[in-house]
């Protein structure tokens, strides 16, 4: 029978063949390597977060803080376990098409952001949590925008309520 | 355990690790279908199947170059109502005169100081609640308005008309539009076959939007020449995010049909605020109709979505019209403007959250509110008005001249525009909520100074200053 455990291990090559070699391109096409990078670009490879994207080159966090800089904690362990996570949640969710028009930050996430805020600025946000005392306030809750702007660009300039104004 | 039995159990690893590895293989390459799939979704923002040009007026052959887009126009047939808007589906027997067997609920039936407020006009005969873009060729079709006889005019908002003037032109879409004002309805209706569609607002070589209505390009001209700015072509100089209002404006906007010729016209020149479109009707020496109990010369204000809009908040922050009735929506990995166009209130998610951070609940609250505001103090006016038109009755009863009239039904066609100007327009003061009710607050009391010229011929009218006055 010794013929019949050759021929079980070579299919097993061969699956596992295909398999390594189908996985390790749609890794290579699906630009997998970029996600365990800092480059900001990454997070809209997929398209759904080219408005955050768009909004962070406008704003004032552009030349201190990437979106890891926010979006993840700033130890190594917990900033890949936290990069894993939503890598899995928002893979699934753009495959599938499962997700909302307008994306909101969800509290596992809002948490990782509001430390990495007063990781930097923490004697500011000592001082103000002095003036807020136990009210449930997050830096976010007054600086919604300094990260990326929360919705679409809105144009002033040449806007139809100028037609009246001009 | 035997040989045999050994081998056996090795054998079965292999084959079950084998399946394993090409059910992942399989899972992968789905997943690199889907990755692949978007990339090429986020390449071509779409792909051209068919030809379309200027003389391709069947939106179905648009919608093969753009499925997602018609598949969302074509639903504009849903009859939804909200707290204060919409169409209500209601069932009707078909005539011969009128196939028709569901139409929108009566507004005249609704309310009939409506009656009223119209008597005389063919609006007193049949208005009911306006429905989708998809049936605006049928309802102006079989309304019974037709019945006192409409001008081919009509048809420039309800109706694809693009290929039909640019034929009737010989190429010029400004002269075929003047050919079909001249005609009667029902003859200009034979030259007609779709409801607005792709071409009125698209161009069909670059999909970029466009003005097709000569009406629209001629009030935008003279608007922007009143404030300074000579030859004025929306076409050629108004933004992208301008276009995105500008081509509802095209139809959502107060206008009227000037001469014998009909031709029709948005009476701009002075401004967007009503009392700028009421001095414009006044210089005019224009009026619609002949007021059946009073002899008013009466004005009918008609959907002025657009001059309303532009007075409110959503307009001076820059949105636009499309940004709330036409939301982005994701599609893979494009994003597609909703041809649906609706009531924001029916699509919070998509129209109001991309800016407003809010539970649903809220942002819909606080819309009612405004209209719940706005319809408490249009009823006020109305009743300001019904009771001015009977004084004026009861005045030409009593023998009263039209000399000492005057200053009355001057009061009662200021009033009833003014209040018409709400009335008609489609948001229950939404667009501007501060303006609508200035409006209906200055219409109430215009009606009562009415009142009260009636009673004293001495009483002199106070007319307010417009609010750019006071802000000198």
């Amino acid at each position: 029978m010794r013929s019949s455990t050759r021929l079980g291990a070579g299919l097993l090559a061969v699956t596992v063949g295909l398999a390594v070699g189908a996985g390790g391109f749609t890794f290579v096409y699906g630009q997998g390597a970029s996600y365990l990078t800092n480059d900001p670009a990454a997070c809209a490879n997929c398209h759904v977060m080219q408005d955050q994207l768009d909004g962070w080159l406008q704003s004032s966090h552009r030349n201190v803080a990437t979106c890891n800089d926010c979006h993840a904690p700033h130890d190594l362990l917990g900033k890949y376990w936290t990069k894993a996570r939503n890598g899995w949640a928002h893979s699934v969710a753009f495959t599938t098409g499962n997700y909302p028009e307008h994306l909101r930050i969800k509290d596992f996430n809002l948490r990782v952001t509001e430390a990495a805020c007063r990781d930097c600025h923490e004697a500011m946000a000592v001082a103000v949590d002095g003036l807020h005392g136990d009210e449930p306030r997050t830096c976010v809750t007054c600086h919604r925008d300094v990260g990326h702007r929360s919705g679409p660009p809105i144009l002033i300039s040449g806007a139809p309520g100028a037609v009246h104004t001009r | 355990m035997s040989d045999t039995e050994k081998k056996q159990r090795s054998m079965s690893w292999y084959v079950g690790l084998a399946a394993a590895a090409t059910v992942a293989s399989v899972a992968v390459l789905a997943l690199l279908t889907n990755i692949f799939e978007r990339k090429v979704e986020a390449r071509d923002p779409f792909v051209r199947v068919v030809e379309v040009t200027e003389a391709t007026e069947d939106p179905a052959v648009w919608g093969r170059n753009f499925p997602h887009q018609y598949d969302t126009w074509l639903k504009t047939v849903d009859q939804e109502r909200t707290r204060f808007g919409g169409s209500e589906a209601l069932p009707r027997t078909p005539t011969d005169a009128d196939p028709r067997s569901i139409v929108a609920q009566s507004k005249i039936e609704e309310d009939p100081r409506l009656k009223t407020m119209w008597a005389g006009y063919a609006f007193s005969r049949d208005f009911r609640e306006e429905r989708g873009h998809a049936f605006m060729l049928e309802d102006q079709t079989f309304t019974e308005r037709q019945a006192v006889g409409q001008p081919g005019t009509c048809a420039n908002c309800h109706a694809s008309t693009v290929v039909a003037w640019r034929e009737m032109g010989d190429g010029d879409l400004t002269r075929g539009f003047e050919v079909m004002n001249g005609m009667p309805y029902m003859e200009a209706r034979t030259h007609l076959e779709y409801a607005v569609g792709c071409i009125d607002c698209h161009d069909p070589e670059t999909m970029e939007l466009r003005v097709t209505r000569p009406a629209f390009m001629e009030g935008m001209a003279a608007l922007m020449a009143g404030q300074g700015v000579p030859d004025y072509d929306v076409n050629r100089d108004a933004t992208r995010q301008e276009m995105r209002s500008y081509v509802c404006g095209q139809c959502h906007v107060e206008y009227y049909f000037r001469g014998a010729e009909k031709r029709l016209v948005y009476p701009w020149a002075n401004g967007l605020e009503v009392e700028a479109i009421y001095d414009y009707y006044q210089a005019a020496n224009f009026k619609d109709w002949t007021h059946a109990q009073t002899g008013a010369a009466a004005l009918k204000a008609q959907h002025p979505e657009f001059e309303m809009f532009t007075q409110g908040i959503h307009a001076r922050s820059g949105v636009s019209c499309a940004d709330c009735h036409m939301p982005y929506q994701r599609m893979g990995a494009q994003k597609v403007s909703n041809h649906q166009v609706q009531s924001p209130l029916l699509n919070v998610q998509a129209s109001c959250q991309s800016c407003h951070n809010l539970p649903e609940d809220e942002i819909i609250d606080r819309a009612e509110t405004i209209q719940a505001h706005t319809f408490r103090m249009r009823n006020q006016a109305m009743d300001a008005l019904m009771e001015l038109i009977a004084d004026i009755e009861a005045a030409r009863e009593g023998g009263a001249s039209d000399a000492r009239l005057a200053t009355a039904l001057e009061m009662q066609r200021r009033a009833q525009f003014y209040l018409d100007f709400v009335e008609a327009e489609n948001s229950t003061g939404f667009h501007a909520p501060q303006e609508a009710t200035r409006i209906l607050g200055e219409a109430l009391d215009y009606a009562r100074q009415g009142q009260l010229a009636l009673r004293d011929a001495a009483f002199q009218v106070r007319i307010a200053p417009p609010s750019k006055a006071l802000k000198q």
